[in-house]
């Protein structure tokens, strides 16, 4: 089981509250894992990665085991740890606006 | 007795506002969407329960909500939880799409950026949400940058109008500061082909077989911030209104001056009168006198907040030209507030009533056509949109 940590918006618009933990099949990477959220929370879909290019909202970093994985290939496979669901797969939104 | 419900957009959330006929007491439920910007809130002619919302967010992007309860409680459509795993999710309510295919051409791809040269068209959030006059699961979304896209499932999917785009004028739009954003979809209810659109800064333009075919309705405006003042398109109109029961009578603010136009937009007068400055935002018309109408004049384009200090309404009595300042009720010392374009509506009761909302975070309502008013709300974030609903 994958844990995700996401923003408090995106907790809200997903109706879930604290860690989300889902099911990923295959190799873990952003993409399975951001495959699987948006499967399991068809509303976050538009709102971590764009609908057609699938690229990364520029406000918004994936961390994971205390990295920045953002600038990573969406198919690299995360740390096993993460597989594992004992550290998170982390959504964080820039802090901005002042 | 009738009760009324006010629907404000604000800069960190959704508000519903609701009284009884009398409009003396009310209720405030909110912030609904906390912390995210509301543009735009607005329920369904044919269902008034029925209500949607545009949401966004300069991290996570678009997402459209929807209520069928009057505001109580609120879905993404199509963004259910798929009652089975590996199902393919629905998912698509807050995706917008331009318009690419072949058959419409390269001309939709680019419009006019800042510095003069072409700029490819890019989805940044919905602006205005105009519901079908008859089925509560149709619905417009005036969109930034500038288009028009209709759902007919209750906002779980959207399609864009592409016409708009396409008619041959699109390249020479050009974004105004606040972006280049279609903030005005009129329907004309005596003719179901019939819709208005306004876009900042490009202008009016109408179709009449229900969005197949455009053309640009800005014959009269002149506008001295442009090459040519006055041009086909590059206006920047502010907003438009329209009394249903005269549809072919549309009512402008634009930038500076306020126009309006007696067969349907083909050409405009210019009816600024005696306001005290003829820029502003907001404009709207009096629910049983199609002759009355209301705007608030803003001091000038480098200076958005009212003129003098004072907080005045304008009304005409005379479908412009001559204006008489409402003030009965409202700040007239110290009050530098601006009221956005959306941001005015009336309801439809016997005495009518008319609300607007200030960047301020006020909401004023007044319950005889503008004669007194009274805040109900003093504090909220800065607002967006307002939107009245009459219920029975």
């Amino acid at each position: 089981m994958i844990r995700v940590v996401l923003p408090a918006h995106l907790r809200t618009l997903a109706r879930v509250s604290g860690d989300v933990e889902i099911e990923v099949e295959g190799q873990v990477t952003q993409r399975s894992i951001l495959d699987a959220l948006e499967a399991r929370y068809p509303m976050l879909r538009g709102t971590i990665r764009d609908h057609v290019t699938q690229e990364r909202r520029p406000f918004l970093r994936f961390f994971a085991c205390q990295e920045d994985w953002s600038h990573e290939l969406p198919d690299a496979p995360l740390p096993g740890s993460v597989a594992s669901g004992a550290e998170p797969f982390l959504i964080i939104g820039a802090i901005a606006g002042g | 007795m009738s009760k009324v419900r006010v629907l404000v957009g604000t800069r960190k959330g959704a508000f519903i506002l609701s009284s009884d006929g009398k409009r003396e007491k009310w209720d405030v439920s909110g912030p609904h969407f906390a912390g995210w910007e509301i543009y735009h809130v607005k329920g369904s002619p044919a269902d008034p329960n029925r209500i949607y919302a545009s949401q966004s967010s300069g991290w996570f992007g678009q997402v459209i909500q929807r209520s069928s309860d009057g505001g109580k409680t609120w879905e993404t459509p199509g963004g259910e939880k798929m009652p089975t795993p590996g199902g393919m999710p629905a998912g698509q309510s807050n995706k917008f799409v331009y318009d690419t295919s072949s058959a419409t051409g390269k001309s939709l791809t680019t419009h006019q950026w800042y510095d003069g040269t072409q700029h490819p068209w890019e989805f940044k959030r919905v602006w205005h949400l105009e519901p079908s006059l008859t089925d509560p699961d149709a619905v417009y979304a005036g969109v930034e940058d500038a288009a028009l896209f209709r759902s007919t499932d209750g906002g779980k999917s959207w399609r864009e109008l592409s016409g708009l785009r396409g008619h041959g004028t699109g390249p020479k739009w050009q974004p105004g500061a606040g972006g280049m954003c279609l903030h005005t979809v009129i329907l004309d209810p005596s003719d179901p082909g019939r819709i208005f659109i306004a876009i900042s800064a490009a202008g009016a333009f109408r179709t009449d077989d229900g969005g197949k075919t455009w053309k640009p309705i800005n014959r009269g405006l002149r506008s001295q911030y442009i090459p040519d003042p006055s041009a086909e398109v590059g206006h920047c109109v502010h907003h438009i209104a329209m009394h249903p029961s005269r549809p072919g009578v549309l009512f402008m603010q634009k930038h500076w001056d306020v126009m309006r136009s007696d067969n349907a937009g083909d050409s405009w007068q210019e009816v600024s009168g005696n306001l005290p400055t003829d820029f502003g935002f907001v404009i709207d018309v009096h629910a049983h006198e199609p002759e009355t109408i209301y705007v608030v004049p803003i001091k000038s384009d480098s200076e958005h907040y009212v003129h003098e200090g004072k907080l005045r309404v304008y009304r005409s009595r005379t479908g412009g030209n001559e204006w008489e300042p409402l003030t009965k009720g409202l700040p007239q010392s110290n009050c530098y507030v601006n009221v956005l374009r959306d941001a005015m509506a009336v309801d439809s009761l016997d005495s009518c009533g008319v609300y607007f909302g200030t960047s301020g975070g006020q909401v004023y309502a007044s319950a005889d056509a503008g004669d007194t008013w009274a805040p109900i709300v003093r504090d909220l974030p800065a607002v967006l949109s307002v939107e009245v609903q009459t219920l029975p």
